[in-house]
């Protein structure tokens, strides 16, 4: 075995390994990129049934309720980016940090009636902090601008765009 | 009076490591024996000072010193004192002065076990470790001191995130930042060897033993931190591909890659440039995982502190180490030689494939997890990847991986046959294929029955290595006994650190296969998970030192038969309005019983509860194997050759001839 050659055998080995490597990695980004999206998007443009996606906004307040499917517990609850709302069904145990009128991400596929089927809710550690991309949503929605302080509570506006699409012309001034 | 004695030593210790980072370099150079003498004093010196100072911080919240800002914002008085202690270290500015404290031990470990070096390798050695840690030391004096007071003291502070209250996260940070800083010391070998212009087998004897301990005590890291989420976070998982684990496994990647490569520039005296690149980037990767973790720009549930203004600073850190080292290998690397040849099928050809593929799954871990945020920088597309992506991706490179791992300690360096090694490891071929037979019939899906039979296979190749050195069952068992005492401990380390891996996978594997049912009943009903009856009988309130809890009793029998009564609750922490789920486990080492209690719903008079209750079979072999693996690195660690005669540098001829 020469240099050239062990060369040579080193250089295809290397070459295999990152390319199968590379193939893997593609192939695995063009069907498992998990997309976000907020609310108002997935009523626009709804993903296929199959396509998981990451579903974020506030928990509307006061629309946390609870079915029986069986012995399971099915846990309901709306999600809101102030434009519109998504209701979220998810099988399982709410986050402790799971709160009303509070961030959440929801990760799983939209059914074809429009409600969204959770495999899984996350709710961050800090009760202050709301993930950056539904900040960033909201901000698009144009329902916040975090340089006035704190995000609004989720069913003021939840309620305000309701009032709005309704009936523009004739919002109350105290904003309820 | 104690905060201030802190901070005094932290800035002492951070010009004794700007000292310590040039005066050796000077004096190596000049081979001025006086001033690379002054390298190990002040290394010590340095410890000396960061141990005072931390133990001032930990003093401060043992008393409940809460004119400390740190203390004020992370303790309590209500907290248990254990949680005082480690509450220390729980936060940024703990953390960092922890991080600056283990570079400053390992310096002066250096120091103390590396009197046998040569003198300027050793100054090098310490001067590149001095500079290092007075970057960090900087970085915790002025973005993030933990000695800073707030005015008006409270009078209680406001507490520790209650998910942190755990022995499980109380001994996870200090054991995985040993880990990762533990890499600075092959690291600074590696720019010292390139200062030096040098890379031998005797460099590659001392590079050694520091890389397996890292490794070590990164391997107890991430089994640790992976057993917190799994019995802390109740979520029935054991690793989540979240961004922050990544940046722990990416360096334990290449950290193995780097603790297999270094056999070869220690025995055959090639892969030297590539080892030194290995050592170099396993450190870079370890300073970044600290620093997508305490900047914030990977989101994580693991984010503590998101402040921009420390993210600059440890970029800025970050450019200057990674890049100044790479800089420095780009000019100096063509100057080392190339070692020895050998044949592909060979001892160094298995070794090569090993860090080809341990690359190659670091590339993908890589990929995954800077893609997310480079999307969002770049186009503002949010994306995320997940579980998904990492199981189609790593697993199947895992498994060649395994597949060799299985072949290589059999293989004789330089140049090999084949068919001897396969004559000798037949028996493990035919386990693997009984395994993967019954894997086929037993379990779902393709990957975890493939991942099954390569596990038993890599175990069953170590027995085979262990038993065939040994000539056991060939010989009688005394001449074995005999051979087993003069066999190097570092075989029975590595054969040891082999099997741990395939009992990791063993319990990945088997994990795949839980089985979890949600339920809401009522007290007394029962409800049925892998042919076990799970009853709850009970739910009471209890009372803690800082929370309040609700007890759950949850009987578990088989076939009648109690197996064990579980105890899950939930605790809600007063002070941070909080709730905390606590999972109850039983295992038996073959499977985990796993119970968690949920929310509690309708009438006071006959309220339902919420369980999850979950069946992981081979659960406890991820850890078990991951201590297993550890344990091995230990134990090669003690082997005598690494501490008695092994570095001399085979420098001199005429030295041997004058002897």
């Amino acid at each position: 075995m020469t240099r050239k050659s062990r060369r040579l055998w080193l250089v295809v080995a290397c070459m295999i390994g990152l390319g199968s490597a590379a193939a893997l990695t593609l192939n695995a980004f063009s069907s498992n990129i998990v997309f976000f999206m907020a609310p108002s998007q997935v009523h626009a443009k709804p993903p296929p049934a199959d396509r998981t996606i990451r579903l974020g906004g506030m928990v509307v307040a006061g629309s946390v309720r609870r079915e029986k499917v069986k012995d399971s517990p099915v846990n309901l609850f709306d999600v809101t980016d102030g434009q519109a709302a998504v209701t979220v069904r998810y099988e399982g145990i709410l986050p402790d940090l799971f709160r009303e009128g509070q961030s959440v991400v929801a990760v799983g596929t939209v059914n074809p009636d429009g409600t969204f089927r959770a495999s899984e809710v996350l709710a961050k550690h800090d009760e202050t902090y709301m993930p950056k991309e539904v900040a960033e949503e909201l901000r698009r929605s144009g329902k916040w601008d975090p340089r006035f302080g704190k995000a609004p509570d989720a069913a003021s506006w939840n309620t305000m765009t309701a009032a709005e699409t309704k009936k523009p012309a004739t919002q109350t001034p105290d904003g309820n | 009076m104690n905060p201030e004695l802190g901070n005094f030593a932290l800035a002492l210790a951070c010009c004794m490591a700007a000292g310590q980072a040039i005066l050796p370099l000077i004096g190596a150079n000049r081979r001025d024996a006086r001033l690379m003498a002054l390298a190990p004093a002040l290394a010590v010196g340095q410890m000396i000072a960061l141990i005072t100072s931390f133990a001032c911080l930990i003093h401060a919240a043992i008393t409940n010193d809460f004119s400390v800002q740190n203390v004020a914002a992370n303790s309590a008085v209500s907290k248990p004192l254990l949680y005082k202690i480690t509450g220390v270290w729980g936060n940024h500015e703990g953390s960092v002065l922890l991080w600056a404290m283990i570079l400053s031990i390992c310096g002066g470990a250096v120091a103390l076990f590396g009197r046998n070096l040569p003198s300027a390798l050793q100054a090098r050695v310490i001067a590149v470790l001095g500079g290092v840690a007075a970057g960090f030391e900087l970085f915790c004096l002025t973005t993030s001191n933990p000695f800073a007071r707030v005015w008006p003291a409270p009078l209680d502070g406001q507490g520790m995130n209650p998910l942190l209250q755990d022995p499980g996260l109380a001994f996870h940070p200090p054991i995985l930042y040993t880990g990762y800083v533990g890499f600075a010391v092959p690291f600074a070998f590696a720019i010292a060897a390139l200062i030096e212009g040098r890379v031998d087998a005797a460099w590659g004897r001392w590079v050694r033993p520091w890389a397996v301990a890292a490794w070590c005590f990164l391997t107890c890291g991430i089994a640790m931190g992976s057993w917190w989420s799994y019995y802390v976070l109740g979520w029935g998982g054991y690793w989540f591909w979240d961004p922050v684990e990544n940046a722990s496994l990416i360096p334990w990647l290449t950290g193995t890659a780097l603790v297999h490569s270094a056999i070869v520039v220690e025995k055959r005296e090639a892969l030297k440039i590539w080892t030194v690149l290995l050592a170099i980037g396993t450190f870079s990767f370890s300073l970044s995982g600290t620093f997508l973790v305490r900047s914030g720009i990977l989101n994580s549930v693991h984010a503590f502190a998101n402040d921009p203004a420390r993210g600059v600073f440890i970029l800025g850190l970050l450019a200057l180490v990674i890049g100044g080292s790479l800089l420095l290998f780009a000019i100096r690397a063509p100057q080392l030689t190339t070692g020895g040849l050998f044949s592909p099928v060979s001892r160094e050809g298995l070794l090569v494939l090993n860090n080809i593929l341990l690359c190659s799954i670091c590339a993908v871990v890589l990929t995954g997890t800077m893609y997310p945020p480079f999307m969002s920088l770049l186009f503002g597309k949010t994306i995320s990847v997940g579980k998904p992506f990492f199981d189609a991706t790593t697993i199947p490179l895992a498994i060649p991986l395994m597949v060799f791992m299985g072949f290589g300690p059999m293989v004789p360096w330089k140049r090999a046959q084949m068919w001897p090694v396969l004559r000798r490891l037949w028996w493990a071929a035919c386990v693997a294929l009984v395994a993967l037979v019954l894997a086929t019939f037993r379990m779902r899906d393709i990957l975890p029955v493939l991942a099954t039979a390569t596990a038993v296979w890599v175990i069953c190749s170590s027995i085979a290595d262990i038993t065939e050195r040994l000539r056991l069952f060939r010989q009688p068992l005394a001449q074995s006994w005999q051979r087993a005492r003069s066999l190097p401990r570092a075989v029975f380390g590595a054969a040891l650190a082999h099997a741990g891996v395939g009992i990791v996978v063993l319990g990945i594997a088997g994990m795949s296969q839980a089985a979890h049912r949600i339920v809401e009943v009522h007290v007394g009903e029962s409800e049925m998970l892998a042919g076990d009856t799970w009853t709850l009988t009970d739910v009471h309130p209890a009372e803690g030192p800082n929370y309040s809890a609700l007890v759950a009793t949850i009987e578990v029998r088989h076939n009648g038969r109690l197996i064990t009564t579980l105890h899950p609750s939930k605790r809600t922490f007063a002070s941070q309005h909080q709730t905390t789920t606590e999972v109850a486990i039983h295992t038996n080492l073959m499977a985990d019983i796993y119970g968690v209690l949920g929310d509690r719903h309708g009438d006071d008079a006959n309220p339902t509860y919420v369980l999850r209750l979950h069946y992981n079979p081979l659960a406890p072999w991820m850890w078990l194997g991951g201590l297993i693996m550890a344990f091995g690195g230990a134990l090669s660690l003690s082997d005598r050759r690494v501490r008695v005669g092994a570095p001399r540098r085979a420098k001199a001829v005429d030295v041997m001839v004058i002897q």
